[in-house]
């Protein structure tokens, strides 16, 4: 099955209804992605100016989120869509509800970025943000481009990937711990980095549940909550089967 | 997901190839709780088609088809005009036969038994294998007669006998609320939807097997649709259904098991879920989408 796929039905305006679906999906994803970025960004560099953005744009994401939920309910409403149409859409409410989730964490961010830079920095965990950062940000972007390309590989990969950010929190949150337990003046600002860092790991899972869907719309397997070892299965990458 | 990745965090060993195996059976088990869909092979196999070909003069209507009805499920036939699925719903009892220039090879078995074997006797094979069309098409009679008329064939004249069997057709058609009181009226003064039903409860008045259904709501209006719909349902606990429809919700809605049939070809065959959500060939997906095909 290919994106192209959904602008052959013999109504043109089905056609261009779910086109709509998956373009404002993406809108919202690019959205979301610039929020993320930009979080992650005013606080690293203690920008509080750039973090009130953030804040404020949420408003706009949220609003995506209801606009694409009744789009998608009207056309289930209207056509009765069956197999890949209903799977689009199926994973376009799904999708739509992780990109707002991860909005709400750009914004928790941006929260943070506000409290750090009136508190001041600490010389310890910013790298670690970056590093994250820019993991789950890459992470976002492929499960989009998965998205709007149907491509199964690339969604296997964003899940497979979620698993080395989960690491790297971690080791992050040693690190940060051990720093607290040194000097434990800087604990409450530590805290605001670790709530940080914990947002991202959390829109690391959200591009892995969106690439979970993408898995599910091309291939209509459902491999949420099964160990990564199922998504060996041959048939998952393979194009030849399926449709 | 994060039991998952804890797994990773605190150094567990990776596991061997056998645990993980079962331990990947073992979580589809957990995530599928009973949504695994029912299997053909599972079924108790009521009627069989084995290299099933049928022609109207040349032409060839149908090819090699091969399939099962299983017992006591809804069975329904999909795919565009002309692709045969009348003409295979017909073949299961025989309404071909009435068409001269019509022809076949293969068989079709029932109770292991080729129905076109020259010793099958059709009337019989036609009482055990009852058949509803798309028009209802009650017989210029009461309402009484019109389901008495199968019986009395059968040579049941005696009026308590007819009366129960009477009663209990019209009830078992959802019909009896509406006609009790009007049983010796015309049946052609009925609604469509309840002259269609009425079919349906002269057709199970005999007590077949098996209720071959052609379009029997595409004359209705949506809410006798709805009330065929839920006979259906009612009735499959007793009778083996094949119904072939125009429209796709419908048969999403009412049956077990879904054919997929394309110029004469048996296209894809499976349980209705999975036909619906994730079929495995393009012309199904096509064809149910509504695709250009």
């Amino acid at each position: 099955m290919s994106s192209e796929e959904f602008t052959q039905h013999i109504s043109k305006q089905f056609n261009a209804d779910l086109e709509e679906v998956r373009s404002h999906i993406l809108a919202m994803g690019g959205m979301v992605e610039k929020q993320v970025v930009d979080a992650v960004q005013a606080l690293v560099e203690g920008d509080s100016g750039m973090a009130s953005e953030v804040i404020s744009n949420e408003k706009q994401v949220n609003g995506m989120e209801r606009r694409i939920d009744e789009e998608c309910t009207r056309i289930i409403a209207l056509r009765q869509p069956a197999a890949s149409d209903l799977r689009l859409l199926v994973a376009a409410t799904k999708a739509n509800t992780d990109l707002e989730r991860i909005g709400d964490e750009a914004n928790k961010i941006a929260k943070m970025a506000i409290r750090l830079s009136e508190d001041g920095a600490i010389p310890r965990g910013y790298i670690e943000i970056r590093h994250i950062g820019n993991h789950v940000n890459a992470m976002l972007r492929q499960s989009l481009d998965a998205f709007a390309r149907f491509d199964v590989q690339q969604a296997v990969d964003v899940v497979r990937e979620d698993k080395s950010v989960d690491v790297e929190y971690e080791s992050a949150m040693r690190l940060l711990v051990t720093f607290m337990m040194e000097d434990p003046r800087y604990i409450k600002r530590a805290l605001n980095v670790m709530w940080s860092l914990r947002a991202l790991e959390r829109i690391g899972d959200h591009a892995r549940n969106i690439a979970e869907q993408v898995i599910f719309l091309v291939k209509g397997k459902d491999i949420r909550h099964l160990p990564l070892s199922s998504l060996d299965d041959s048939d998952l990458v393979n194009n030849g089967e399926g449709v | 997901m994060t039991e998952l990745n804890s797994d990773v965090i605190e150094g567990k060993k990776t596991m061997t190839a056998a645990e993980d195996a079962k331990k990947v059976e073992m979580r589809r088990k957990a995530v599928n709780m009973d949504l695994v869909p029912n299997k053909l092979e599972d079924e108790e196999i009521c009627m069989e088609a084995k290299d099933f070909r049928l022609y109207y003069g040349e032409k060839r209507a149908l090819h090699n088809i091969n399939m099962v009805i299983p017992k006591k499920r809804v069975t329904a036939f999909i795919g565009p005009s002309g692709c045969g699925k009348s003409t295979l719903l017909r073949s299961f009892n025989r309404m071909n036969d009435l068409v001269d220039i019509c022809r076949t090879e293969g068989e079709i078995l029932f109770d292991n038994n080729n129905i076109f074997h020259r010793t099958v006797d059709v009337t019989d094979l036609r009482r055990r294998v009852g058949m509803v069309f798309q028009k209802p098409n009650p017989f210029p009679k009461s309402i009484y007669e019109n389901v008495a008329y199968g019986l009395r064939i059968q040579g049941i004249n005696k009026k308590r006998v007819l009366d129960e069997r009477v009663e209990w057709a019209l009830k078992g058609a959802a019909l009896w609320e509406e006609v009790k009181d009007r049983l010796h009226e015309n049946a052609l003064g009925m609604s469509g939807g309840q002259q269609q039903r009425l079919v349906i409860a002269r057709t199970i008045a005999v007590e077949p097997e098996v209720l071959l259904l052609d379009e029997p709501c595409s004359a209705l209006d949506p809410i006798s649709t709805l009330k065929v719909e839920e006979l259906i349902h009612e009735l499959k606990d007793r009778y083996t259904i094949v119904i072939v429809t125009h429209n796709m919700q419908q048969a999403a809605r009412v049956s077990d098991y879904t054919a997929f049939m394309y110029l004469g070809d048996l296209i894809e065959y499976k349980d209705t879920d999975t036909l619906f959500t994730n079929p495995s060939q393009k012309q199904t997906e096509d064809y149910i989408t509504g695709r250009y095909g």
